[in-house]
């Protein structure tokens, strides 16, 4: 394991690297290989011996050398050699050039499935081993390995070339990266299956993709609405889990456990997207996200302006998911009746047929009416359903609290 | 997300499987272990050994007591499983339906999301 300093230093420095390395030799998945061997060469060295004068001189080198030692190997294996291809190569950067965006656009290919997208951007872009990977995914050092060759031979096969894409293609995939990076925040916020709620790492890694990205494009509200939204969710991090572990739910947790300086930053960036030209759903995602974040008491939720973002974003980007928290809005401005009203206009949507967070809002509300019988149901049927097991047991205590008494003997 | 493929078979429906039919069987399997490994989906897969060497074991008055197995009086047992980390339920369901004990009628093939894990498996 190496210092947390010379982690991020390495992370920073990879992408610059494999960039310049792409640039000067085409062949994008030999060219990350390499780089990624010159990331653990370094792992192993600068801690021993100190880290280099010139650190990205020296992983540009070592990467070169594995590039033109696997090249010889090729070329030996083909039966044929080609002087220029073998010679030694030290590639400079080239100044006034940032790859960030270029790698990420490579390795959120359309062509990739999202676990195929995450995993190679965390290791081309975020500078990450397979095995830091394979830790935060849960999964074998070995099927997160595959999962990545698999993933650039169909780039390869696909003939991407390293540019970055114009006018509208260009737009469709920068909302590809932004999924990918937002998949990946959302693996770290809430793990999807297992005992952790919440997977710090993932969560860092994200936001310090999207910084990139933000960097890069600053003036696209899309970007600076997902960085804000993801810097207004990790600000709660400590406020979201009990000293026993359980979950916190929003209304109930300590605020004065939130990171201020997250929510300061997230809500200067809500400010700037806001005054931009038409809204997208990260942007109105974090503008909700900002609205909690203001109130110093859940009571002071400003819940009518959460419920008109709910409903814009509603209109936006219809989703289920989205018509469900605008019942919870919904039940806080005109009360739990009308938003059980809401809810029951997802019942014929076959993508919420079971859902637990269906079952739990509507178990939430109909506590709220009193109707304790039916909210005990609805919590225990939403408790099966979770395959998390911090929600699960939420939702078990959840039920017992409004447990109907058992009949006299 | 993760997922355990369960193949629940009926020793009877294999017996009756010609020598081709069992061949062909084992094939499929093997190129659904080959393709999985290849697309980083696949964790791990075992296959169990006959329900009729099973030993069931349970604990009574502090001492523990062996039976004959299987435990369960059934036609069809677990026969083995594949762990699998894929996209989502859907895709998993699309695994699953590459297995060629599906085809079979008589062998139970069981799709179910992982809710906890641990061990030296994961990393």
């Amino acid at each position: 394991m190496t210092t947390p300093g010379l982690e991020d230093l390495l992370r920073e420095l990879a992408p610059q690297v494999l960039g310049t390395l792409v640039r000067r030799h085409g062949r994008f998945e030999d060219c990350e290989d390499a780089v990624q061997e010159a990331v653990l060469a370094a792992t192993v060295q600068w801690p021993a011996e100190g880290v280099p004068d010139n650190p990205r001189g020296w992983l540009a080198t070592v990467a070169s050398r594995r590039l033109v030692d696997q090249m010889r190997s090729n070329h030996a294996r083909r039966g044929r050699e080609s002087a220029a291809a073998t010679a030694e190569v030290l590639p400079e950067a080239v100044p006034g050039t940032d790859d960030t965006l270029v790698l990420l656009f490579l390795c959120c290919h359309p062509a990739l499935t999202a676990p195929s997208q995450t995993a190679l951007t965390l290791r081309a872009v975020g500078g990450l081993t397979t095995a830091e990977i394979a830790r935060a995914f849960l999964v074998p050092e070995a099927t997160m390995a595959a999962r990545i060759s698999r993933a650039k031979q169909r780039i390869k096969a696909a003939g991407s070339s390293f540019s970055l894409p114009g006018g509208a293609e260009r737009e469709e995939r920068l909302r590809v990266v932004l999924h990918v990076l937002y998949l990946i925040f959302n693996e770290g916020y809430t793990a999807s299956s297992g005992r952790e709620l919440d997977r710090a790492d993932l969560a860092y890694e994200a936001i310090r993709l999207a910084r990139m990205v933000h960097a890069q494009l600053p003036g696209d509200g899309e970007v600076t609405g997902l960085l804000a939204l993801m810097l207004l969710n990790h600000a709660r991090r400590r406020a979201r889990t009990s000293a026993a572990g359980d979950l916190v739910p929003l209304d109930q947790q300590d605020r004065a456990k939130w990171d201020r300086a997250l929510i300061d930053e997230g809500m200067e960036l809500v400010k700037a997207s806001l005054a931009g030209p038409a809204l997208g759903p990260y942007e109105l995602q974090a503008a909700i996200a900002a609205t909690h974040a203001d109130a110093a008491t859940a009571a002071e939720t400003d819940w009518p302006q959460v419920h008109a973002l709910y409903l814009i974003l509603e209109r936006i980007a219809p989703n289920p998911m989205v018509t469900l928290n605008r019942a919870i809005a919904l039940a806080e401005t005109e009360g739990p009746r009308a938003g059980l009203a809401l809810l029951s206009t997802l019942d014929g949507d076959e993508r919420m047929a079971g859902h637990h967070r269906l079952l739990s809002v509507r178990a939430h509300l109909l506590e709220k009416t009193g109707d304790t019988a039916r909210a005990y149901q609805h919590y225990r049927r939403a408790a099966r359903a979770t395959a998390s097991i911090a929600e699960q047991r939420y939702l078990e205590s959840r039920a017992t609290r409004v447990r109907p008494p058992r009949p006299l003997p | 997300m993760q997922f355990v493929i369960s193949m629940h078979i009926n020793p009877a429906v294999l017996d009756a499987l010609t020598d081709e039919e069992k061949a062909a069987l084992g094939e499929g399997h093997g190129r659904f272990i080959q393709a999985l490994k290849e697309s980083g989906e696949l964790i791990t897969t075992q296959a169990l050994a006959d329900p009729s060497q099973a030993a069931v074991v349970s604990v009574r008055n502090g001492q523990p007591v062996v039976t004959d197995g299987p435990f369960l009086e059934a036609k069809e047992y677990l026969g083995g499983f594949y762990l699998i980390d894929c996209e989502n339920k859907d895709r998993a369901i699309e695994l699953a339906a590459q297995i060629p004990d599906t085809a079979i009628e008589g062998l139970g093939v069981e799709v179910r999301q992982v809710m906890f894990a641990d061990g030296l498996l994961e990393a």
